[in-house]
């Protein structure tokens, strides 16, 4: 530091700098610097995710209701609900809502997916028609299934009953449980479909024509290139959507709630939806975060296991496939 | 707060559509209303005084049309500004949360039944005006005293402005044609009725599912027509008895005669239901009869006309077994005009604004003060009279125990309502949900 020279030509010329102040060398101090930069998302990831999260975390551990601020009580809340049926029974439905609404989703996303990658009329067009149900407000369209399965008005029932004739009596959708989960499951599959199709067709583009065309070449079938081709190289997006499709499924609240909030006496209650119950109406703020914390877990696992278990590959840890 | 010409539109299709009914004009005195004599209660209104009140939205249209008119009355007469917001049902109670807990934003709010005794602290007392209204109209009746006096005191909290029940409506052609001339008080006769009227084909229909007013009212006559109670009088939870057992193997059996699908319904269900001809009877307040009266549709007008109404069966109740969810005014002390507060709510539950408001609306929000009870329009439709004694009741949401926070949570959670539709569904027998229902109840109300 002090004086630099520099060779030009036959001169030699000398300059003279300024010693640095102490603001430039700590500006030039690389860590500073990085640790500045972050700044900013640190403090949004303070304020609306640090700070929520360890409030539900303290709420959990406190018998607050609305209107009382409540004390500390330990793991008491916990406790109790281990003891719950109705709590056990919404963990229960959770995971079976979650397993079986992902596997049709993404079966029938996939199916659709694949059909949508040839070459239709109206290409365009149709992939816009798939994604409505994904587009339109989940509120509406649970009003709508809501409609569906009612027990007086639905326009299934009338199909099968008033048209065809198949039936004397109106289905019962919703007024017993097993077939009340399969209704939401069925709701959340046709909600869930355009963003999983559309997603692993995005994916399915990116797949170069030339491996078919040479696959042709060695007289591959079409299930061997689906299963050596087209599988492999989906799978990088299939993890990607697969985590986000369990994110959303397995905290799904609209459409439960609009459609049976939790009834037949709690038993279409997903975790989610019980924990609104109980906070918010109920008015039991402890009670009701100790049910959302304890979805922590379980959202920690599932994310995991789509990440880990399905889609290992080298890209994940930023390198490129082979 | 104007009334906008669209109001004012709505105002004169609502005096046209009850040509039938004798509605008192807007600005008519009201003659039909006795009041006592008693000094004149004023309060000295502070200067630049204005206030903001939240309050249920409206179900039928007069109720904000009317409230509105006569809060620009009120506005007109002392200069005092008044801005009103009508709220969803749904959102009134965390919206309450947050101006309990912030100390700001509404001055006045209007809630459901128990509120106003989970923020007693924050509230002014509003003991002189309860005492003057009382006085001078007649008395308050039970449920407002209950609800709106603290738990065992003389203390108003909350000034209690009106409240709605659930009598029977039935379709009266349909019962007469299954050899009933009314329905029975009996609960063997009223199970007889349920099951002749499902085998005619328009059955019974009320829900147990997850509908905060309807299914609550239901379980809660389900249990008094059986005497049995959620608490008794100090709050310890009574609900594992042979009266609830009773009254759960007596639900079992009214629910085999029920239209299918009663355990989805929501609070509108039976209205749809009922409206569109697939039931024949059920619980509900004014709100399903004004509908079919005040339809466009001549064919529901027939079907209004074809709706009676009566008290609920009582079994073994002495008295009608059937309660009613009040709205009670709480003035918060962080208002900064606790007087012109005080006077707008006078002025309001007075017989020249109450009395328009209320019959207006058809005692949608029937009476506290015993007084209105005499006016003409309760008399104009034999209909209405079920709904005229809707607070006269000594039945509450965890009757016998105190009104708390802890009464009012077990009926927002459903407990008593989820104790009934497990068992009649066949999923839990009548003594484990008794059992399950009494240790969930116990929980919300240990720390009362």
């Amino acid at each position: 530091m002090g004086t630099t020279t520099a060779d030009v030509g036959l001169q030699r010329l000398t300059f003279t700098r300024q010693p640095d102040s102490a603001l430039t060398r700590l500006f030039n101090y690389k860590p500073f610097l990085v640790f500045l930069c972050m700044l900013p998302t640190i403090g949004l990831l303070i304020v609306f995710l640090t700070y929520p999260l360890g409030l539900g975390l303290w709420l959990s551990m406190t018998d607050a209701t609305i209107g009382q601020p409540g004390e500390y009580i330990g793991l008491e809340n916990f406790i109790y609900l281990m003891e719950d049926p109705i709590f056990w029974m919404s963990v229960t439905n959770t995971i079976f809502y979650t397993t079986v609404a992902t596997v049709g989703k993404f079966a029938l996303g996939l199916w659709l997916a694949l059909l949508l990658n040839h070459h239709i009329p109206f290409k365009a067009f149709i992939r816009a028609i798939v994604l409505l149900p994904w587009i339109v407000p989940t509120v509406l369209s649970s009003i709508a299934w809501w409609w569906i399965y009612s027990p007086q008005f639905s326009i299934i029932s009338f199909v099968v009953v008033d048209v065809l004739h198949l039936r004397d009596t109106y289905i019962n959708f919703l007024g017993t449980p097993w077939p009340a989960r399969w209704s939401l499951i069925v709701a959340n599959i046709w909600r869930g479909i355009p963003f999983v199709a559309i997603t692993l067709l995005a994916g399915l583009q990116t797949i170069s024509p030339s491996l078919y065309e040479a696959a042709l070449l060695d007289g591959a079938s079409g299930w061997q290139k689906f299963r050596r081709i087209t599988v492999p190289l989906l799978m990088p997006i299939l993890a990607v959507a697969l985590t986000l499709s369990v994110l959303f499924t397995f905290s799904d609240f609209q459409l439960v709630y609009a459609i049976t909030r939790g009834g037949p006496f709690n038993t279409t209650h997903l975790m989610a939806t019980l924990a609104f119950q109980r906070a918010i109406p109920g008015a039991q703020l402890g009670e009701g975060a100790a049910i959302a914390v304890s979805m922590i877990p379980f959202l920690i696992g599932a994310t995991l296991l789509c990440f880990f278990g399905v889609g290992r590959r080298k890209w994940q840890q930023g390198e490129a496939n082979d | 707060m104007a009334i906008t010409r669209r109001d004012s539109l709505a105002l004169g299709a609502a005096a046209l559509g009850t040509a039938s009914i004798p509605i008192i004009g807007a600005h008519a005195a009201v003659d039909d209303v006795p009041t006592a004599d008693v000094k004149p209660l004023e309060y000295k209104i502070e200067q630049g005084a204005s206030l903001h009140m939240i309050r249920p939205a409206k179900f039928v249209d007069p109720d904000e049309v009317y409230w509105k008119e006569n809060t620009k009355k009120f506005t007109e007469k002392t200069g005092v500004d008044v801005k009103v917001d009508f709220l969803s049902w749904e959102d009134l109670r965390p919206q309450l949360a947050v101006v309990a807990n912030t100390g700001a934003g509404a001055d006045l709010f209007v809630s459901f039944g128990a509120d106003a005794h989970i923020y007693a602290d924050k509230l002014v007392e509003m003991t002189d005006l309860a005492d003057y209204l009382g006085a001078k109209y007649g008395g308050w009746y039970e449920l407002a005293l209950l609800y709106g006096r603290k738990w065992n005191t003389k203390n108003w909290l909350s000034i209690p402005l009106g409240g709605g029940t659930g009598p029977v409506m039935y379709r009266k052609s349909w019962v007469n044609e299954v050899g009933y001339t009314e329905i029975p008080n009996d609960l063997g006769k009223f199970l007889d009725l349920c099951q002749k009227l499902q085998k005619s084909g328009h059955p019974f229909g009320m829900s147990l599912g997850h509908a905060l007013g309807d299914a609550n009212g239901f379980a809660s006559w389900l249990l008094w027509t059986h005497n049995a109670f959620v608490a008794d009088e100090h709050g310890k939870i009574a609900l594992d008895s042979k009266e609830t057992i009773a009254a759960l193997k007596y639900a079992t059996e009214l629910q085999k005669t029920m239209v299918p699908g009663t355990l989805t319904w929501n609070d509108v269900g039976n209205n749809q239901a009922y409206t569109a001809g697939a039931i024949g009877m059920t619980f509900n307040g004014v709100s399903l009869y004004y509908s079919l009266l005040k339809s466009p549709d001549p064919k529901l007008n027939a079907v209004a006309a074809d709706t009676f109404v009566q008290d609920t069966p009582f079994g073994e109740s002495k008295r009608k077994p059937q309660s009613a969810e009040p709205i009670t005014a709480m003035l918060f002390k962080h208002c900064k005009y606790p007087n012109a507060a005080k006077e707008y709510i006078r002025f309001m539950m007075e017989k020249d604004q109450y009395g328009v408001w209320l019959s207006s609306c058809l005692g949608y929000w029937c009476q506290p003060l015993t007084a209105y009870s005499k006016m003409k329009f309760w008399d104009s439709d034999p209909k209405l009279k079920p709904f005229a004694g809707a607070l006269d009741s000594p039945f509450y949401n965890g009757y016998k125990g105190p009104v708390s926070a802890a009464s009012a949570a077990v009926t927002a959670n459903y407990t008593i309502v989820d104790m009934f539709a497990s068992v009649v569904t066949g999923s839990t027998t009548p003594d484990a949900a008794a059992k399950q229902a009494a240790r969930a109840a116990e929980r919300y109300y240990r720390r009362a």
